[in-house]
């Protein structure tokens, strides 16, 4: 089939699956994370669950609190995102049901390879968090209501920093997602909090490297869910229910822990039959 | 060096022929085509009407058509998110997140463009022919089409500039269509990921594609023009 | 051959025409018979422009009234040729058609006419060109069949030849005869003596938006009444 036909027959199909009666076709929306999708997770493993079910799934891509918005308007089947309390509020309030723990993966602190709040190599976030507003080190926040943005939030509070007094000086909030705000740290010479995915796919690190890591605080809890039919009665069930199942699945798990950057495993799967 | 690094991967890219680029770049044109096409369809009688009668609010018109050429693709998308979510008054047609709602956004965009192009356009002709097309017996509302086909070379290029504008834009098609890969990713949203991702020559590669595509378009649109000029006059 | 049913003549009665406060035409009542060749005369700034377009229903009258005499059937018994033709970005033979279009004239019957009115014209080996590249002589002679093709029992012309050169002028003027001679009554303006006095069976003339005179051609130019008359005659006023 030559280049023409083959354009002019994705220009046909995009816009045919456009059309309302695309029930029929096997697809559900899934909305889940800019840095999810950006360390590449899903590539790898949505392949594998269409090969064995058939169904197609369409990734939206936002910020955590945008991902839920997205599953509290019924605009997603499924939500896949890690704020364990934002997650917990979610299903209390009605809009999710069948929540599982399936995976986890961890946050760094990354900083300028001069270190001038001299936190490399520590295995305490919250300590070295209190260095860096003490030495007024520039530290880049993502700001966005995101996972990574409410984890870091957390960390701040545990350490007793008062952050209304830094914003603007050594505290910035970039507004935007994991990959915008390691572009701003990296030439502003500054820490951040970042997830290990979208870290070790990040290609413009300039003198940024790892400063602080491995501590069990910084593990990210993932969890999925499927967007309640009861308060959105068009939300595909069958469908949407077989990817939770799925990912939860043997095959799931170990499709999840097979997924490596550089022959490093970035996601661990922890899906226990206890869940809420 | 980040250039040198875009201009080699623009070339690998191009000559790779990786079936993902060419899926982006089908669905690209084929959102911004339909979105002009869809505009000019509208915008052209709209903007001719506009120009030929008189009504009470008629002035107001012209300055809002004026006003909107201006609108932020970025609002634009947000509106018709609203407008298209689930929760929304258009919720039952289901089209958030596909290449449709990224056309319905863009023809927004792009239809005052040609509205307000198309009436300055026909209202400069119409003042040229209005005597003579009344002696004809041609009243303003049968001049319409008769306008439309006169002008059609200046109009052409109104319809470019609104191609222009839907080609360029990341703002509108990120929100309604959710970037996702495979469905509704363009060229603009993939730059935008790319850059997120601190994968600078790529996006910058695909940067390239895209200027080399638009110039392109308007390269063969002014061939033709000019071709079409040269026997009509 | 029965007389065919004509709107003729045209009435008007105590026209005014007045824009932005200043008086153009002032209670102009003229009847315009079928027959004569009428040619309208006077300086610039007279007012025969206006008075042409009043006539045609492109202006609306300040005060009084027009209106034929005559039944009206169908579609405008009037056309108009103007100084600078408007010519449409399409062929000759587009052109020609268009007015026949707008009537609802089917395409053969339409074809067969604009043929035959090119031909009358001198253009029929134009017709396929694109009617924008033709000389200006050239355009005014479609613009003359294209006004032709609707078989017009008035025809106005508003100073037609001004801004071409003798030889189209020439050409001009002898499609102004020929479509006399097939039945169609002629209403020109013209500030030209010359051309006035070639083409005038009845000569209007117009000063300062008033009729100040009118005749027969031959006695209006023998022995004017009005000193104003006169005065153009001699080319005293400014023409």
């Amino acid at each position: 089939m030559n280049r023409r036909t083959s354009l002019a027959l994705t220009a046909f199909a995009a816009l045919s699956s456009a059309a309302p009666a695309a029930a029929q076709d096997k697809s559900i929306v899934v909305a889940s994370t800019t840095s999810t999708e950006q360390s590449g997770l899903f590539k790898h493993i949505l392949p594998l669950f269409e090969a064995k079910t058939g169904i197609k799934v369409r990734v939206v891509a936002l910020g955590t609190g945008q991902a839920l918005d997205t599953g509290r308007r019924g605009d997603a089947d499924v939500v896949f995102v890690h704020d364990r309390e934002a997650e917990l509020k979610f299903v209390a309030d009605g809009f999710g049901v069948e929540r599982r723990e399936v995976m986890y993966n961890d946050f760094v602190v990354v900083g300028p390879a001069a270190d001038p709040a001299k936190v490399k190599g520590s295995k305490d976030t919250v300590d070295s968090l209190k260095k860096i507003a003490a030495a007024k080190a520039p530290f880049a926040s993502r700001g966005d209501k995101s996972g990574t943005h409410a984890a870091e939030l957390r960390f701040w509070k545990a350490a007793g920093i008062d952050l209304a007094a830094g914003k603007g000086t050594w505290y910035r909030e970039t507004g935007s997602g994991m990959g915008p705000t390691l572009n701003t740290a990296a030439g502003m010479n500054a820490y951040a909090l970042a997830d290990r995915g979208t870290w070790l796919s990040f290609k413009n690190r300039q003198s940024l490297v790892i400063a602080v890591e491995g501590e069990q605080k910084l593990f990210n809890q993932y969890g999925v869910m499927l967007v309640n039919p009861a308060k959105h009665a068009h939300v595909k069930r069958e469908l949407g229910m077989a990817f939770v199942d799925w990912i939860s699945s043997r095959e799931g798990q170990a499709a999840i822990a097979s997924y490596k950057i550089g022959g490093e495993q970035l996601f661990f799967p922890n899906y226990k039959k206890i869940t809420h | 060096m980040p250039e040198r690094d875009a201009l080699s991967a623009a070339l690998a890219l191009i000559a790779g022929a990786d079936p993902a680029l060419w899926g982006i770049v089908g669905l690209s044109l084929a959102v911004s085509l339909s979105a002009v096409a869809l505009a000019a369809l509208i915008g052209l009688p709209i903007g001719a009407a506009l120009a030929l009668f008189r009504f009470p609010g008629r002035g107001a018109l012209v300055t809002l058509f004026n006003g909107m050429m201006g609108l932020p693709p970025v609002v634009v998308g947000l509106v018709v998110y609203l407008l298209l979510s689930r929760t929304g008054p258009l919720g039952e047609l289901g089209i958030l997140f596909t290449p449709g709602a990224m056309v319905i956004a863009q023809t927004i965009l792009v239809f005052p463009i040609i509205a307000a192009l198309a009436r300055q356009t026909v209202e400069d002709a119409w003042h040229e022919y209005e005597e003579q097309m009344r002696s004809l017996g041609a009243t303003p509302r049968r001049s319409i089409a008769t306008l439309i086909w006169d002008t059609r070379f200046s109009l052409a290029t109104a319809v470019l500039a609104g191609l222009g504008r839907a080609s360029a834009e990341v703002g509108a098609v990120m929100i309604v269509g959710g970037n996702i890969d495979g469905l509704t990713r363009v060229m603009t949203t993939a730059i935008a990921l790319r850059t997120s991702m601190g994968d600078l020559p790529m996006a910058l590669g695909l940067g390239l594609v895209l200027i080399a595509l638009i110039v392109l378009i308007n390269a063969l649109a002014h061939v033709v023009k000019a071709m079409a000029q040269a026997r009509h006059g | 051959m029965h007389a065919r049913q004509s709107p003729l003549p045209l009435v008007l009665s105590d026209l005014s025409f007045a824009a932005g406060g200043v008086a153009i035409l002032e209670r102009i009542s003229l009847t315009l018979e079928a027959g004569p060749r009428t040619v309208i005369l006077g300086p610039n700034g007279a007012g025969k422009s206006v008075l042409l377009r009043l006539c045609h229903g492109l202006l609306r009258p300040s005060a009084g009234a027009i209106g034929w005499r005559g039944p009206r059937i169908g579609r405008r018994p009037d056309a108009m040729v103007f100084q600078r033709p408007v010519m449409l970005r399409r062929s000759v033979r587009g052109n020609v058609e268009y007015g026949l279009k707008l009537a609802g004239i089917g395409r053969a019957e339409r074809h067969r006419i604009a043929t035959e009115r090119l031909e009358a014209v001198g253009l029929a080996h134009l017709a396929s060109r694109p009617a924008r590249r033709l000389s200006g002589g050239e355009q005014q002679r479609v613009a003359l069949a294209r006004a032709w093709a609707l078989d017009p029992k008035l025809l106005f012309l508003d100073e037609p030849t001004a801004s071409l050169d003798p030889a189209a002028t020439r050409l001009v003027e002898a499609i102004v005869l020929a479509m006399h001679e097939a039945g169609t009554k002629i209403v020109m303006t013209t500030h030209d003596l010359g051309q006035a006095r070639r083409l005038a069976d009845e000569i209007v003339f117009l000063h300062r938006g008033r009729i100040v005179e009118r005749a027969p051609a031959a006695d209006f130019f023998a022995a004017p009444k009005s000193p104003e008359a006169a005065a153009f005659i001699c080319g005293e006023l400014p023409v």
